[in-house]
């Protein structure tokens, strides 16, 4: 575990950098964009379920394993943390 | 007919060297890798595809021997045989070099495809040194390559573009591509000062085939143009174990976290010699 005190090191800050670096570069697609796509995709969830959107993640990935290549088709990984799925269960019957 | 027949069977590799990025060791590895494949007794062709900025011949030692290029070939000036120049230091062993005064236009993808597939007749391996950049060069290169190394430094920039460089490779069909991380520094990871190699390959996701580690015998191997593969020093060994893997062969990598202070007194040794 990094201790609190200690400054981020180098090295992550580079792999943070080129994690979202590589997104955008690989779907050409900009920060900002991913950023709208995120937000629509959480108001639709939000009519049927209560969600964490603020915990919530997107990812496009070009190829189709967890690492990012394999596949030939770009894919959309959404992690959604789910709060509550019961609620607003009543849109759905209608 | 039926040599090249015989040739094929035997699977005569068109690999091409690139990394998207300038200066992170693609004619550096080109000329290592095709020097240690002729000392396994390969037949082995470079071509060096940078129109203009050629580096190949200067690394290999063989600048002064340049009578025709690739551009003299694609022209029809001369024949295949006349540009390639053989290196007398090790059997088998042949240089294309590239033309210095024209530019990349001066070669199409086509005109590549028809030379490499002449070459193929009479060599096991031929590799390609490709220029920087994603433009008509890169195009080139490629072309008639079934096999790329794409050529790497842990650093954001340079990963970047390897990434790059992958996502266009695949999309021209390529299925075997293997990643060479250049210029690793062992000190520094340790420190958490620079990516790992498995960091790289995390985040590339395609196979590693090697790990250089930053060695200044290759500066000095340069300078005297005399490519460093198969000597005592860790560059030397980590290329020795890279031709290996490229011929098919499986090969541990080298522990420079352990061989650092070993290397050093070995090193050590030969400066006071």
């Amino acid at each position: 575990m990094r201790h609190f005190f200690r400054r981020k090191s180098s090295c992550q800050i580079a792999k943070d950098r080129l994690k979202i670096l590589l997104i955008s570069d690989r779907v050409n697609c900009s920060p900002e964009m991913m950023e709208l796509i995120k937000m629509d995709i959480a108001k639709v969830i939000s009519k049927y379920m209560k969600i964490d959107a603020d915990n919530m993640e997107i990812q496009i990935n070009t190829k189709g394993n967890k690492l990012g290549r394999g596949g030939k088709m770009p894919s959309l990984y959404a992690h959604i943390p789910i709060v509550d799925v019961a609620a607003n269960q009543d849109v759905v019957s209608k | 007919m039926e040599e090249r027949h015989s040739m094929e069977q035997k699977g005569s590799e068109v690999i091409v060297v690139t990394s998207g990025k300038g200066g992170v060791g693609k004619t550096t590895t080109t000329a290592n890798v095709g020097t240690g494949l002729a000392k396994l007794g390969k037949k082995v062709c470079l071509i060096d595809t940078d129109i203009g900025l050629r580096n190949l011949d200067v690394v290999m030692g063989l600048e002064n021997r340049i009578v025709y290029n690739l551009v003299d070939v694609v022209e029809g000036n001369c024949r295949v045989k006349q540009a390639l120049i053989r290196d007398k230091r090790h059997p088998g062993l042949y240089l294309m070099p590239s033309a210095q005064t024209r530019d990349k236009t001066a070669v199409s993808p086509g005109q590549m495809v028809k030379v490499i597939d002449h070459l193929k007749e009479q060599f096991d391996y031929i590799i390609l040194d490709c220029p920087a950049g994603i433009e008509q060069g890169f195009q080139n290169a490629i072309a008639g390559a079934n096999r790329a190394l794409v050529v790497t430094t842990p650093e954001v920039s340079a990963i970047r573009d390897a990434d790059r460089i992958i996502g266009l490779l695949e999309a021209n069909g390529f299925q075997q591509m293997d990643l060479i991380i250049n210029r690793l520094r062992m000190d520094m990871v340790r420190r958490g000062d620079m990516m790992s190699a498995q960091d790289v390959v995390d985040i590339l996701a395609i196979p590693m085939i090697g790990i250089i580690p930053d060695d200044e015998n290759v500066v000095v191997a340069t300078n005297q143009g005399e490519p460093l593969v198969g000597s005592s020093s860790p560059a030397g060994q980590a290329y020795a174990n890279v031709v290996h893997r490229v011929d098919g062969k499986e090969v541990p990598f080298l522990n420079f976290d352990k061989s650092i202070s070993f290397w050093t007194r070995v090193t050590g040794i030969f400066h006071k010699a």
